[in-house]
């Protein structure tokens, strides 16, 4: 059913649909809508979870895992601040196989302190093991939460997963959404049966202190689940195509790429705005389509290689920054690239909530093609000089 | 030692021989029984007892980290009651992960009121690191961070008061407990755990490699802190003290002298400052607790 509505609010009615068991969360601009009504529903009993009132994130990524480990289906959310506190929780949750959902509300990190949206949040946690999606819009924001569940806790994946979308932007703004009902999510996501748990029935030991001639293995594994979940997400993502006529079976997006010349790269909701400046761009037979990342955790290198490879250029927008080298989606797409002739530049672009509009993108192009990049777009120099 | 033991916790840790804390992981399962999940902060129990891929825990077990054991703790709790289940769950720590860097979501798993029991095993430093002072390191205790030298008598600060922090929540039970005294470990465990909400019991719990004693000293190196008053094993409810240990007290010099944290107040000579301001200490917990038993004249 459609309904117009605010971003956190929908990706909240979609985590109750996903029926999780136990919640903890704790509050942080602008995560805060999210978890704000989640409370709201359990407390007018429309949701039967326990909802933990953490003291910190570092207590609700933990309580999370704790909970997931005893069995249950768990839920939290946060962005930039709160979820460096978590940095260690999610190495942890990751290397114990929990298949812990969360959402990340795109935020930049301080110093100097800022609420506004950009990437840095997730993408500093690119190395954790956890799945990491991207959306574009509220529908999809709402949407990868279902998929995130049913890729998470697939017993060949068995991995945490953050599902991204850039605050404010996406987190505050009201879009009509498909809202599914809970029908149809129960049939698409079955109840969660934990592969293992704390139990005392059946009594295992979690976490155990691992010696050189054990660790290397436990990393190999995590690694080879991360890149396998590729397949679970396409089957995932297929099969919620056909329940409900959206499918998020690939990896990628391509926009108009067929006969471009230059073509952007960039995750979240810039692409849609990108998608706006390309349509004006062929009308002034300008030959720019758009390939967005959907899954940045596994990377797509495959679909890249294979969705750029008639272009002439590559421009990479990166709403973070890998201080002292580049943004990482741009050394990403350069890896998948490695071996062929074509340039990828790449544009650090909208940190810290920094507006980016059509005639931007527009530039971006401009500079591409003059094989101008590598910087950061849209300085005030009269700031940096 | 506490008579049956179920062996929940038994086979194959690697603590050093005459390790209180591995006695004190042996009575708790005792008392706690084979329906127990148990959440480990990092630290000597944890690396000792789970050793990839042996462990000596026969009961659900699970280590995060070294910092968040009761909110992990917390989530379990809440999953337990969340799928109707009654197994009883356990936090345990040393006394770093427990008065230094996990007090964050300790004081935060106590506020909340989760139905757990949180142990202490103080061995009053960072023993898993090396022997570094903690927030539970005796005055003047040389540690490798608060080491004894021509400028310092060791570490400078008395002992925090946790049980007093974690009654200040509301605790409806909190207790002190020794390993010299195991029988009486096992009757708080089982009090604890039998409490509903958080209950708090932290366990003196003698290192002989940290301290620097001999092994087969353990429970009377134990046993003497009690004696001096140095250690004071009693019960609150509610908030209210209702039972202590008393003793025929003897000088903290007694207790001091067995070990090599603090040889550096007997060398060259006796250093009687320093000496009389443990012997202040003690005299303090008794007073406060009301600890000494008036011999008849
Ligand atoms: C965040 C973090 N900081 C530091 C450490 C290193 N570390 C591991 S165990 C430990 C000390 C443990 O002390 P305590 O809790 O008293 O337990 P014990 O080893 O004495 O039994 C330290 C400092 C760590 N694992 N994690
Ligand atoms: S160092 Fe101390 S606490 Fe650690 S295993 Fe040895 S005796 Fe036990
Ligand atoms: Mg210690």
């Amino acid at each position: 059913m459609m309904e117009f509505m605010e971003g956190s609010h929908a990706v909240a009615h979609s985590v109750k649909h996903c029926r999780p068991e136990v919640i903890a969360a704790y509050p942080i601009t602008p995560q805060t809508h999210i978890v704000e009504a989640l409370a709201e529903m359990v407390a007018n009993c429309h949701l039967d979870a326990e909802y933990i009132t953490v003291e910190s994130e570092f207590s609700a990524l933990s309580a999370c895992l704790g909970a997931s480990a005893a069995g249950s289906r768990v839920y939290s959310a946060t962005t930039s601040q709160g979820l460096a506190l978590m940095f260690e929780v999610c190495f942890n949750c990751a290397g114990m196989r929990m298949p812990v959902v969360m959402s990340i509300v795109n935020r930049a990190l301080g110093a100097p302190l800022s609420i506004w949206n950009d990437q840095q949040d997730s993408i500093s946690l690119r190395d954790s093991g956890w799945l990491q999606f991207y959306a574009e819009d509220n529908q999809e924001a709402a949407d990868l939460h279902y998929l995130a569940y049913k890729v998470a806790e697939d017993r060949n994946v068995l991995l945490p997963a953050f599902v991204c979308f850039d605050g404010f932007i996406l987190s505050h703004t009201y879009e009509p959404v498909d809202m599914l009902t809970q029908e149809q999510v129960d049939s698409y996501l079955p109840k969660y049966t934990p592969v293992q748990r704390l139990d005392s029935a059946d009594p295992i030991s979690f976490g155990l202190f691992a010696s050189p001639e054990y660790y290397m293995e436990f990393r190999y594994q995590i690694d080879q689940a991360v890149k396998g979940a590729a397949k679970t997400i396409a089957s995932a993502g297929r099969e919620f195509g056909e329940m409900f006529g959206r499918d998020y079976g690939d990896l990628v997006e391509s926009y108009r790429l067929e006969d471009a010349d230059c073509a952007i790269v960039a995750m979240g909701s810039i692409c849609g705005t990108v998608k706006d400046a390309i349509d004006e761009m062929r009308k002034d037979n300008k030959k720019v389509g758009l390939l967005r990342l959907r899954s940045f955790r596994p990377f797509p290198h495959k679909e890249v290689r294979a969705a750029l490879s008639g272009v002439n250029c590559v421009a990479v927008l990166d709403k973070n920054v890998s201080l002292g080298t580049k943004g990482a989606v741009a050394l990403e797409v350069r890896d998948a690239l490695y071996g062929q002739q074509v340039p990828v530049l790449d544009y650090i672009i909208a940190l810290g909530g920094r507006d980016v509009r059509k005639k931007d993108i527009r530039a971006v192009v401009d500079m591409a093609g003059q094989g101008k990049g590598d910087l950061f777009y849209g300085l005030r120099q009269e700031l940096v000089s | 030692m506490t008579g049956e033991s179920c062996g929940l916790f038994e086979y194959g840790h690697r603590a050093c021989g005459g390790c209180a804390a591995a006695m004190a992981a042996r009575t708790i399962l005792d008392a706690a029984g084979k329906d127990t999940i148990i959440v480990s902060a990092t630290g000597c129990m944890e690396v000792f007892s789970t050793p990839y891929p042996d462990t000596a825990w026969k009961v659900p077990w699970i280590h995060s980290l070294f910092e968040n054991n009761s909110a992990v703790a917390s989530g379990i709790v809440a999953s337990l009651k969340k799928q109707g289940r009654k197994e009883k769950v356990i936090a345990l720590g040393g006394d770093g992960a427990t008065f230094d860097i996990g007090i964050l979501c300790l004081s935060g798993a106590f506020e909340r009121g989760h139905d757990f029991v949180y142990i202490c095993y103080d061995n009053e430093a960072y023993m898993n690191t090396g022997i570094q002072r903690s927030g539970a390191t005796p005055y003047d205790a040389s540690t490798t961070t608060s080491p004894a030298g021509k400028c310092s008598m060791g570490n400078r600060r008395p002992k925090k008061d946790l049980p007093m922090i974690l009654a200040a929540h509301g605790a409806p039970y909190v207790a002190t407990a020794s390993v010299a005294y195991l029988p009486d470990l096992k009757k708080k465990v089982e009090k604890a755990l039998a409490t509903e909400g958080p209950c708090y019991l932290q366990v003196h719990a003698p290192c002989c490699t940290g301290w620097g004693f001999e092994g087969e000293k353990t429970m009377a190196i134990g046993k003497l802190a009690i004696e001096t008053g140095l250690w004071v094993n009693y019960e609150m409810e509610d908030g209210k003290v209702t039972r202590v240990k008393k003793v025929v007290r003897k000088p903290v010099e007694v207790y001091l002298k067995e070990q090599r944290r603090f040889r550096h107040l007997f060398k060259p000579k006796p250093n009687e400052t320093e000496i009389a301001k443990i012997q202040a200490v003690a005299d303090r917990n008794a007073e406060r607790f009301g600890i000494d038993i008036k011999l008849k004249k």
